[in-house]
C-alpha cells in the first residue's frame, strides 16, 4: 500500500465526517483504528495484503485503451481501467480482502457486511472464504432476488441492512468484524476503504504514464457508495492538472423521489455514523435510495449498449453512468487529451434488467 | 436545580429510587399519548422519556423499532412530539425527557430546536447516536435554554476512566448506564455484569449526577436488584411499549397494564424497611 496518508485524528473533512455512533460502538470502533494503524506499518500485513491481491484477485487490472470507442466518439482518447475484472466481477474486492486480513488480525471469527446491489456481500464472501473467516451479508429483499447465496440475510432496503449490520454488531462485537464497502460510516471506515481501494488510482497512474507518458487529463468515476470513486480519484489528489468527475445516477430525475443522487439532491445530515448529504424529508426523516430504479435510465442504458457493441466489454449499470458521462465529455476534448473511466464493475448481473428496460425478450 | 435533579433528590432522601418510563411519543397515534402518560405516571413512573420517532433506530431492537414505524405512520413529527412534552408536563406535573436520534435535532437546527423543547418545558434529552466529542455546540445550545443533557454511559472493560470522567462532565439531569451490550428490548434476566456495571461507574457519578440504569429492564426484581447496587433509578422502555402494541385495540386495557407495570416496577424501588 503506497498511499497511507495523514487523516484528521477526528476523522472530520472540514465539518463532514466525523464519528456519531452510539457509546456502545465507541470503544470498538477506536479498537478497530488502532488495529488499522499497526496493520499499515506492519510489513507483514502489507505484504500479505499484496500477495492476495495479485494472486487471489488478479491484480494489477489492465488499463485498456478503447480504441473502437475513441474513434466511433471522435474526441479525447478513452481508457478503461477494468476493475470488472478483478476476481468476483468488480472493485470491491480490493477492499474486502484488506478489511478481511484486518479482522483476522484483529482475531475476530465472525465478518458481518450489509449490500446494495451485491457485490460488496459477493466480496465480502469471497475475501472471508479465501481467509478462512465466516461471513454474513445483509441485503434489501429487492436485490435479494438476483442473489441465491446462503450467506445472506434479508431486510427491506439498503439502508435497513446498515442498520440491521449495525445493531447485530453491537450485539456480538466480541466475536464480529463489521465490513463496510463504502466510503461512509463513523471513523475510521471512509479511511479504511478509500487506503484498500487507492490500489485503483496508484496502479492507474503507473500504467498511465507507461502508456501516455504523462497524467490523464480527465478521471471519470461513478458515485453510489463512493468508494471505487474515491479509489480512482486519491492518488491524484495533488494533481491539479487532471480533473476529476465523478457521477450519480439520475434514475427518473434528480427532481423526482426515484433517483440516487444524494449529494446532488440531499440535505446535510447525520446518518449512519457521519455528517454527509442524505435524502431526507423536512423532519429529518431518511428516505430510502432508489438502487435499482435509478440505475435505469437512458443515458446509462445507451451507454451500457455502446460499450458491449464496440469492446465487447459488458459495464455493470453503475459505472454506465460514468461512462455515458465520459462519452458526452470525449466529444467536447481534443482528440490528443486523455479520459480514464473506471469501469467499476462487469454487467452480467445487469443484463436481465436491461432487456427488460428495453422491451427485448431473451 | 433542575427539574429532573429535584426528583432525584427528593426520592433519595427518602431512600427510594427514581422509576424512568419511556414511551414512543405518537405510538400507536399521538392522541393516546397523554393518556399513556398519565397511566404511567399513576402507577408511580417519575420522570416520563418521550421517543421522537425515527426512520432509523439503530439502537432499537424489535420492539421499539416497531412503535417508530406505528408513531410515524400515525403522523408524529419531532414538533408533534415536543408539543406532547409540554401538554403531557401540565397535566402529570412529571419532569419529561426527550429522546431522539440527532438527525432530526440536527435537521431543525440545533438552536431551534432547543428553543422549542425549552418553551415546551423539556427537562432533558438524550441523543443515543451523539457522543461527547460531537457534542459541543448541542451541549451549548441545550444550555442556553435550560435543558439537561443526558449522555448514555458504557462500561466495557475496555473503557476507559477519562472515557467516564468526561462522559459524567457533559452530562447533566443524570447519567444513562447501558446495562448490557446489544440493542433495546425487554429481557427475562439481567446479565451478572450489570451490578458490575454499576460499580463500577458509581464513584465518578457519586456527588456528581445521578446514575441511571436502563436497556433491558423489564421486571421488578430487575428494577430491585439495579437499586440495591447503588444506582439511582432505572429506565424501562420496550417492556411499556410491549402493552401499547399488545393492547392497541383495547385501551382501556392497556392503560391498565401500563399503571400495574409501573406500580410494580416502583414498588421494588422502594426502600425495604
Amino acid at each position: 500500500m503506497k498511499t497511507l496518508s495523514n487523516y484528521p485524528i477526528d476523522g472530520k473533512f472540514g465539518k463532514y465526517g466525523g464519528r456519531f455512533v452510539p457509546e456502545v460502538l465507541m470503544a470498538a470502533i477506536s479498537e478497530l483504528e488502532e488495529a488499522y494503524e499497526q496493520a499499515k506499518q506492519d510489513p507483514n500485513f502489507c505484504k500479505e495484503l499484496a500477495y492476495y491481491l495479485s494472486e487471489y484477485a488478479g491484480r494489477p487490472t489492465p488499463l485498456y485503451y478503447a480504441e473502437n470507442l475513441t474513434r466511433k466518439l471522435g474526441g479525447a482518447k478513452i481508457y478503461l481501467k477494468r476493475e470488472d475484472l478483478a476476481h468476483g466481477g468488480a472493485h470491491k474486492i480490493n477492499n474486502t480482502l484488506g478489511q478481511a486480513l484486518l479482522a483476522k488480525r484483529m482475531g475476530k471469527k465472525r465478518v458481518i457486511a450489509e449490500t446494495g446491489a451485491g457485490q460488496h456481500g459477493v466480496a465480502t464472501a469471497i475475501a472471508c472464504a479465501a481467509l478462512g473467516l465466516k461471513a454474513e451479508v445483509y441485503m434489501g429483499v429487492e436485490d435479494m432476488k438476483r442473489q441465491r447465496l446462503n450467506v445472506f440475510r434479508m431486510t427491506k432496503t439498503l439502508k435497513d441492512s446498515i442498520n440491521e449490520a449495525l445493531r447485530d454488531w453491537v450485539t456480538n462485537l466480541e466475536s464480529t468484524y463489521y465490513l463496510i464497502g463504502s466510503v461512509v460510516g463513523p471513523h475510521p471506515y471512509p479511511m479504511l476503504v478509500r487506503d484498500f481501494q487507492s490500489v485503483i488510482g496508484n496502479e492507474l497512474k503507473e500504467q498511465f504514464m507507461q502508456k501516455e507518458k504523462r497524467l490523464p487529463d480527465a478521471l471519470v468515476a461513478c458515485v453510489g457508495g463512493g468508494s471505487n470513486a474515491i479509489g480512482t480519484f486519491y492518488p491524484f489528489e495533488n494533481c491539479p492538472e487532471v480533473k476529476l468527475y465523478g457521477v450519480e445516477a439520475a434514475g427518473e430525475g434528480i427532481k423526482s423521489n426515484k433517483h440516487a443522487a444524494a449529494l446532488g439532491a440531499g440535505a446535510e445530515g447525520v446518518f449512519h455514523g457521519m455528517l454527509t448529504y442524505v435524502l431526507q424529508d423536512s423532519e429529518g426523516q431518511i428516505q430510502a435510495t432508489h438502487s435499482i430504479s435509478a440505475g435505469l435510465d437512458y443515458p446509462g442504458v445507451d451507454a451500457f449498449c455502446v460499450l458491449s457493441k464496440e469492446e465487447g466489454i459488458i459495464p455493470a449499470l453503475e459505472p454506465s453512468h460514468a461512462l455515458a458521462f465520459a462519452m458526452k465529455l470525449a466529444r467536447k476534448m481534443k482528440r490528443k487529451e486523455t479520459i480514464v473511466v473506471t469501469l467499476s464493475g462487469r454487467g452480467d448481473k445487469d443484463v436481465e434488467v436491461v432487456a427488460d428496460f428495453l422491451g427485448v425478450k431473451i | 436545580m433542575s427539574g429532573i435533579a429535584n426528583v432525584f433528590q427528593k426520592l433519595k432522601a427518602q431512600g427510594d429510587g427514581a422509576l424512568i418510563g419511556y414511551v414512543t411519543g405518537g405510538d400507536p397515534e399521538p392522541r393516546f399519548t397523554p393518556v399513556i402518560a398519565e397511566a404511567l405516571v399513576k402507577g408511580g413512573v417519575d420522570i416520563l422519556e418521550l421517543g421522537v420517532p425515527f426512520s432509523d433506530p439503530i439502537a432499537d431492537g424489535p420492539t421499539i423499532q416497531a412503535a417508530s414505524v406505528r408513531a410515524l405512520e400515525a403522523g408524529a413529527t419531532p414538533k408533534v412530539v415536543l408539543g406532547m412534552a409540554g401538554e403531557i408536563k401540565r397535566k402529570c406535573g412529571v419532569p419529561v425527557v426527550i429522546l431522539t436520534y440527532f438527525n432530526p435535532v440536527f435537521r431543525m437546527g440545533l438552536e431551534n430546536f432547543f428553543r422549542l423543547a425549552g418553551n415546551c418545558g423539556v427537562d432533558g434529552v438524550v441523543v443515543p447516536d451523539l457522543p461527547v466529542e460531537e457534542a459541543d455546540g448541542y451541549r451549548e445550545a441545550a444550555m442556553v435554554c435550560g435543558v439537561d443533557t443526558i449522555f448514555l454511559a458504557v462500561a466495557a472493560p475496555s473503557t476507559t476512566n477519562e472515557r467516564l470522567q468526561k462522559i459524567v462532565a457533559c452530562t447533566s439531569g443524570f447519567l444513562y448506564l447501558v446495562s448490557h451490550f446489544g440493542v433495546t428490548g425487554a429481557r427475562e434476566a439481567l446479565e451478572d455484569s450489570t451490578v458490575r456495571l454499576i460499580k463500577r461507574v458509581l464513584p465518578f457519578t457519586a456527588g456528581r449526577v445521578p446514575l441511571a440504569v436502563g436497556f433491558g429492564v423489564s421486571k421488578p426484581e430487575h428494577a430491585q436488584c439495579i437499586i440495591e447496587s447503588g444506582a439511582d433509578g432505572v429506565i424501562v422502555g420496550s417492556a411499556f411499549v410491549n402493552i401499547v402494541h399488545k393492547h392497541q385495540g383495547n385501551v382501556d386495557r392497556m392503560l391498565e397494564e401500563l399503571e400495574a407495570l409501573a406500580r410494580g416496577l416502583k414498588e421494588a424501588m422502594k426502600r425495604r424497611p
